[in-house]
């Protein structure tokens, strides 16, 4: 994990990555070119519902497809605490359930709260999760490494007790008909059920991909360097004046605020919350989802979101033995490619010698490992 | 004990959601106090394994539960092949009794100690030779933790073993008015030896130096002639013994049988024992299980047999807020000569 922070030209070498290599090399126009057609893609993907992907007949497949793209929405947002942060959660569903739970209070009619609309919830849900994110973090982040992951356990496990245990959280026997998302097909009924999972993938998917850019974004600010400074060093954050609580309190938050997003979509679709689906295991679901793809880099959380998902759900054969093969896949995988399926990519060097770049009225050649492809002349004059 | 203090009640729209019995608190405190021991007591043998091995390596070992439980699955084994069916105690002869749970406390050891050493071999040893950090050690901890848990789900299923039981649960005497029963009065005494023991063994013995120093600093510990494969070998097989003998007691204790999750709470009920105590000191170990099976048993009288739980982790964040390093502090590695 905190071999990025010196990118020596050898191991670049070394480890050829012909993809990024090649996604890199193309200029915005044509990233664009090649990204809205796949966009396009993922989209019709449960539509198409092609013969060798599809689910079917063991699991309906768009309901399939809106599983995996929640999943990969919990990846993107535990992939900041644990993946740019570098802070070891392992209680993240608690933040999953909170949102979940806020879902059904607010819309469920089993609920004696006020009812509100779905969309209404959704930053409610958020918002919700992201005080919790303070609490959990504020008398917590000072504990570093095992102590800090520990304590997160902790604290998904109380959540997940509360649940059980305080009464109008109704426990075991959950809350029915949670809300969904307006609209009505023309036929009068609702657009968003619990049958139908097209709409909530869209619905997903979107999410997803404004998400993707907004985190996108905060990697290339100075939160995301501070993270990553964070991650690699965190004393050598804290003396070269990088204020770390205050950073790490912000991924705590928005790793939160994600999950809590999360959990509550997860609560419409399936119309029902209760108690049974936020243990611990779930919490290492989603870390491994993480960890499998590569913790820190975007494309591999997704990709490992889709593998820990979608799996099961397509070979239901081997749904029974999901965990032994989980935790084989997690032992060789930490033996052979501790990195994740892909590593971390370490692209801040690489931004800022793009900027410079540009300053000298180069190109914006530079591979994925940050060395630059061009020629060093204009490094050095 | 007065009237208006019995029914404290936390009220919030229609029902009630927490309620302070005081008075159930107030006269079960002595039994509370002798049963949360021997609970105490479990956790930490259970602790001193993750201890150890956080000591030596650094690494919070998430598998050692399933080690504990592969011992519970011994004990009932071992209970089972001698003849011994679900149901009725039976009225052993005294020296007949003791040698059968010699015998299962063998096998119980004997089990966790090798599922110990596999696991180090299997598991973290090629990551050893890797150089991995340290969060890999975690995942595949992790992954350990599925593969051992599933192949007893595999193998038994997912319903608990039925409870087989060789001591009958009478009361020997009381203390204040809290009832000892021989179950406790084993438990506890036991585990203190084997604690006393464990403590000896590192602080007294060669192995033991070889421990410490490995534990203060491994690469000059293997400069100074100590084979440092060997003791993590060893830090995991007195690990793995120790949880095997928990698992006897625990055994003897609940109600409900092994079952294939059934390692998983009381495994991160132990290590919330050892980070009390502070990861990675012995006696921080001992401390931390005492102070965790008395006050996890004190919050269930108070609040509620379902509030035991979360006692324990509100209990475990408060203690780190305060004391980030556990109340003892980390000390394997400081070695008092």
């Amino acid at each position: 994990m905190t071999t990025t922070t010196t990118p020596p030209a050898a191991p670049a070498k070394a480890r050829r990555r012909p993809v990024s290599d090649w996604w890199n090399r193309l200029s915005r126009v044509q990233q664009w070119g090649v990204l809205i057609p796949l966009v396009a893609l993922v989209y019709l993907l449960p539509v198409l519902n092609p013969p060798l992907i599809t689910t079917q007949p063991g699991y309906d497949f768009p309901i399939a497809m809106f599983e995996v793209s929640r999943y990969a929405l919990v990846a993107i947002g535990l992939n900041i605490v644990v993946g740019q942060a570098g802070l070891l959660d392992l209680g993240y569903v608690g933040f999953f359930a909170i949102g979940a739970y806020v879902m059904a209070l607010f819309t469920s009619p089993d609920s004696s709260l006020a009812k509100l609309p779905f969309l209404v919830v959704l930053p409610i849900a958020m918002v919700v999760t992201m005080i919790f994110g303070v609490i959990l973090g504020t008398p917590t982040l000072r504990l570093r490494g095992d102590y800090l992951a520990i304590v997160t356990l902790g604290f998904g496990e109380i959540v997940r007790l509360l649940a059980d245990n305080i009464d109008p959280l109704r426990g075991n026997r959950g809350f029915q008909g949670v809300g969904h998302p307006p609209g009505v097909k023309a036929d009068g009924n609702p657009l968003f059920n619990n049958t139908d999972g097209i709409p909530w993938y869209w619905l997903c998917v979107t999410i997803i991909i404004v998400i993707l850019f907004v985190v996108g974004n905060l990697e290339r600010s100075r939160v995301g360097r501070a993270w990553v400074a964070i991650r690699d060093d965190e004393d050598a954050a804290e003396i070269m004046g990088v204020p770390t609580f205050k950073f790490k309190i912000w991924a705590f938050v928005g790793g939160a605020a994600v999950g809590g997003l999360s959990g509550a979509l997860y609560a419409g679709q399936l119309g029902f919350v209760n108690n049974q689906k936020f243990d611990v295991v779930t919490s290492m679901l989603f870390l491994a989802a993480v960890i499998l793809g590569g913790a820190g880099n975007k494309v591999g959380v997704l990709l490992g979101a889709i593998v820990v998902a979608y799996v099961p759900l397509r070979f239901q054969a081997i749904a029974e033995y999901k965990y032994l093969i989980f935790g084989l896949a997690l032992i060789v995988l930490m033996i052979f490619r501790p990195q994740g399926l892909l590593g971390a990519r370490q692209r801040l060097l690489a931004y800022g010698r793009q900027a410079y770049q540009r300053l000298l009225g180069k190109g914006e050649q530079v591979s994925s490992d940050g060395s630059l492809v061009s020629d060093k002349a204009g490094e050095k004059a | 004990m007065t009237p208006d203090l019995s029914s404290l009640v936390l009220a919030q729209g229609g029902g009630s959601w927490i309620t302070f019995d005081v008075n159930s608190f107030l006269n079960q405190f002595w039994d509370n106090t002798i049963d949360g021991l021997s609970y105490g007591s479990i956790y930490a043998l259970v602790a001193l394994g993750y201890t150890l091995v956080y000591g030596v390596l650094k690494l919070i070992n998430f598998a050692h539960s399933e080690v504990f439980i592969y011992g519970a699955f011994a004990t009932w084994f071992t209970f089972y092949g001698l003849g011994f069916r679900p149901g009725a105690t039976p009225e052993l002869p005294i020296f007949e009794l003791i040698g059968f749970l010699l015998l299962a406390l063998v096998a119980s050891m004997a089990v966790s100690g090798g599922t110990a050493v596999v696991l180090e071999r299997v598991a973290y040893r090629p990551l050893r030779k890797r150089k991995a950090p340290r969060l890999v050690f975690l995942i595949t901890a992790i992954g350990a933790s599925f593969v051992l848990q599933q192949i007893l789900f595999i193998w038994r299923g997912g319903n608990p073993e039925d409870s087989i039981r060789l001591l009958r649960n009478d009361e020997v005497f009381t203390i204040f008015g809290g009832s000892v029963k021989i179950v406790t009065i084993i438990t506890v005494i036991a585990s203190i030896l084997l604690m006393i023991g464990t403590d000896m063994f590192v602080n007294r013995t060669k192995f033991g130096r070889g421990i410490r120093a490995v534990a203060q600093d491994p690469d000059t510990a293997t400069l100074m002639g100590v084979n440092k494969e060997r003791v993590i070998t060893l830090t995991f097989l007195i690990g793995g013994l120790l949880a095997g003998a928990a698992a006897l007691f625990y055994m003897m204790k609940i109600p409900q049988g092994a079952s294939y999750q059934g390692g998983f709470i009381l495994g991160i009920k132990a290590f919330t024992a050892a980070v009390l105590g502070g990861i990675g000191n012995l006696r921080g170990a001992l401390l931390g299980g005492l102070l965790l099976g008395v006050v996890e048993n004190y919050g269930q009288s108070l609040f509620g047999g379902a509030w035991r739980d979360v006692v324990a982790f509100a209990l475990l964040v408060l203690i780190l807020m305060f004391r980030p390093t556990g109340i003892l502090g980390e000390s394997l590695g400081k070695a008092r000569v």
